[in-house]
């Protein structure tokens, strides 16, 4: 696959290319955190970002987002029937993203897209959308990557790779819409084998620096009932508010709620986060409620990403170690130090 | 693909009022398109989405057959704002269904199996479609005895209740109706709780299959009895409910441990149940 290097100073030349042909999306800074939005300039991207506060799974998953219209005036013969919206597939390019956030796409994938039911929003948006990584050469304290299946330059979910250099960028191309897109990038070098040993050193280095808090393993092992009915539970909800942070920046959190609003005698069915962390995602309208207990709640948001789903999937866990939800929790809840007594494997932050 | 959120436009043909306490009815909806009738082709036991633009959408067990054309029909309790709302409509008034959805009840695995009905109060839904759809003519053959056993609070509560009389009187059916409790001097069928009546009319388990629907109190109560007449519990079985949004696995409500009821049930039984968390 192709491989080029562009200089620092180079690059938004290379952005502002890519920007002719696609709507660039890439971290910038808002406030005092980062966020992924459509870049206006080449300027306004900051590849100088740790991670974004929000993940940037509403590009693809959006907070709200309208699926159906209808009309409910009386005199319409259509009334009360639901109608198709365009779905926008205009392609976009996000220019920076985190390799653990480009995995957790993949990971969502397995949800909404299903031998059964493929889910049209996802999967336009999945399609439309190219992904251009920047690898992690200064991990944050609280990533743990590399004990959840990917790592700080975890190609497998994008279709560039970049790693920064001292003076440039090295550029992979990973897939064939990749390569594509550096095939005629302007000002683009050579990548000499002394550019990509130091990439590969850097590479090295990042993970070597990440922590690796817990072994999987032995969840897979273990009955989901054993699981479920394990005494420390108790101890991890105790703690706990049922904020729903964790679930609104997790990258592979994807609960949707469905409701319908009404704007006079027009209205629209919309689908809109929603989170396991609260009591009316499963209360029934007959007032039973399985999960009404927040520690039932609490086991259901870890039991989901490190059993439930990889039983299912035979795949994951439905984490990529981002340790947003370690930094964000309000009351320090600590995903590392959960999974760690579900798989009895205490190997203790370093 | 059609787009799986997509509910089909139908027209409310008729509204029964089902039960005295007026909290159970029952719709017969029409397909405004015939294509439309054609892609909702589903097998008992399973459930849609009804649809009601402006209200939202709840997931109901189809309570007509297959082998029933031209309509499809659900019996709706009213309990929350969508089921409130349906129960003020009227015929002529247009809604939508999505589905169908979920899975259903293991009929060619009961092939040759004689098949013990268990049902209690307004879970008869997909117990009546399972009913009309064993004893239709092309089906009936197929299935060794079929025993039903259904109770209610009083007779007033009891859903289909000309069909229920209707199946009395044939001799391929073996009804065993009950009331919780009665001072109906017209009612001449049992009296007691379904745990109780199942036990006392003991329907073998040799070559059996049992369905049961109920409250979980009645299931709590109906398991054990099953187990002492020998059914084993893979050939148990039961359709649980549950707060749903999507229907198709997808928007993450509904798991029991790794299993969605919406996708992976809503039909499970005792054995599967028995390997999943105890949260439903």
């Amino acid at each position: 696959m192709l491989k080029i290097f562009v200089t620092k100073d180079n690059l938004p030349n290379l952005v502002g290319r890519l920007m002719d042909g696609a709507t660039v999306l890439g971290p910038v800074k808002e406030g005092e955190a980062h966020r992924f939005r459509p870049l206006k300039k080449a300027a306004d991207l900051d590849l100088s970002y740790q991670n974004s506060r929000l993940s940037p799974k509403d590009l693809v998953h959006p907070h709200s987002d309208a699926m159906f219209a209808f009309s409910l005036k009386k005199d319409d013969p259509e009334a009360g029937i639901l109608k198709e919206l365009p779905r926008s597939a205009d392609k976009r390019l996000v220019l920076g993203i985190r390799p653990c956030d480009a995995k957790a796409f993949r990971l969502v994938d397995v949800n909404f897209l299903t031998d059964t039911y493929r889910d049209p929003w996802w999967e336009a948006r999945r399609e439309a959308t190219v992904l251009v990584g920047l690898g992690c050469s200064r991990p944050c304290r609280s990533c743990f990557c590399t004990a959840v299946g990917t790592g700080p330059f975890d190609e497998t979910a994008l279709d560039v790779l970049m790693t920064e250099l001292e003076d440039g960028y090295l550029l992979k191309a990973v897939t064939e819409k990749g390569e594509a897109l550096l095939r005629d990038a302007p000002q683009a070098e050579a990548a000499t084998d002394e550019r990509m040993q130091k990439a590969e050193g850097i590479a090295e280095e990042a993970a070597r620096k990440i922590s690796k808090p817990f072994v999987t393993e032995p969840i897979k092992d273990k009955p989901q009932t054993e699981l479920f009915s394990a005494e420390f539970w108790e101890e991890v909800q105790f703690a706990c508010i049922n904020c729903g942070t964790c679930t609104y920046l997790c990258p592979t959190c994807w609960c949707f709620d469905i409701q319908d609003e009404v704007h006079g005698e027009e209205g629209v069915r919309l689908r809109l986060w929603d989170s396991c962390m609260f009591p009316l995602f499963t209360l029934h309208g007959s007032g039973h409620n399985p999960r009404n207990q927040k520690l039932q709640r609490v086991r259901q948001r870890f039991m989901h990403k490190f059993k439930y789903y990889v039983d299912k999937y035979g795949d994951g866990p439905a984490c990529v170690g981002c340790g947003r939800c370690v930094q964000y929790c309000p009351v320090n809840i600590d995903i590392r130090r959960v999974v760690a007594m579900m798989s009895a494997s205490c190997v203790c932050p370093t | 693909m059609k787009n799986p959120y997509l509910p089909y436009p139908v027209r409310i043909q008729e509204i029964i009022t089902e039960t005295e306490d007026r909290n159970l009815k029952t719709f017969k909806l029409v397909f405004l398109k015939s294509e439309d009738e054609a892609a909702f082709s589903y097998i008992p036991g399973q459930f849609a989405e009804l649809s009601v633009a402006g209200q939202g959408e709840v997931p109901i067990g189809i309570a007509s057959s297959p082998t029933e054309k031209g309509f499809i029909m659900f019996t709706v309790n009213r309990v929350g704002k969508v089921t409130t709302y349906l129960h003020n409509m009227k015929p002529g008034d247009v809604m939508g269904v999505r589905g169908p959805l979920g899975n259903w009840y293991p009929w060619e695995e009961m092939k040759g199996k004689n098949v013990v009905i268990i049902g209690g109060g307004f879970a008869f839904t997909t117990l009546r479609s399972s009913i009309v759809w064993m004893l239709d003519p092309a089906h009936r053959g197929d299935y060794g005895d079929i025993t039903v056993v259904y109770g209610a609070r009083n007779p007033g509560m009891l859903l289909y209740k000309e069909e229920l009389v209707a199946w009395e009187r044939r001799d391929d059916i073996t009804m065993h109706l009950t009331v919780d409790a009665t001072d109906d001097p017209q009612w001449k069928y049992n009296v007691g709780f379904v745990p109780a009546i199942t036990k006392e009319k003991a329907p073998s388990s040799e070559n059996a299959y049992a369905i049961v629907c109920g409250p979980p109190i009645m299931i709590k109560f109906t398991l054990p009895v099953l187990a002492d007449l020998g059914f084993p519990p893979e050939r148990i079985i039961t359709s649980l409910e549950m707060r749903m949004k999507c229907g198709i696995g997808m928007c993450g409500r509904c798991n029991i441990g790794t299993e969605y009821v919406c996708k992976d049930g809503p039909v499970f039984t005792m054995e599967k149940l028995s390997r999943l968390p105890n949260e439903y």
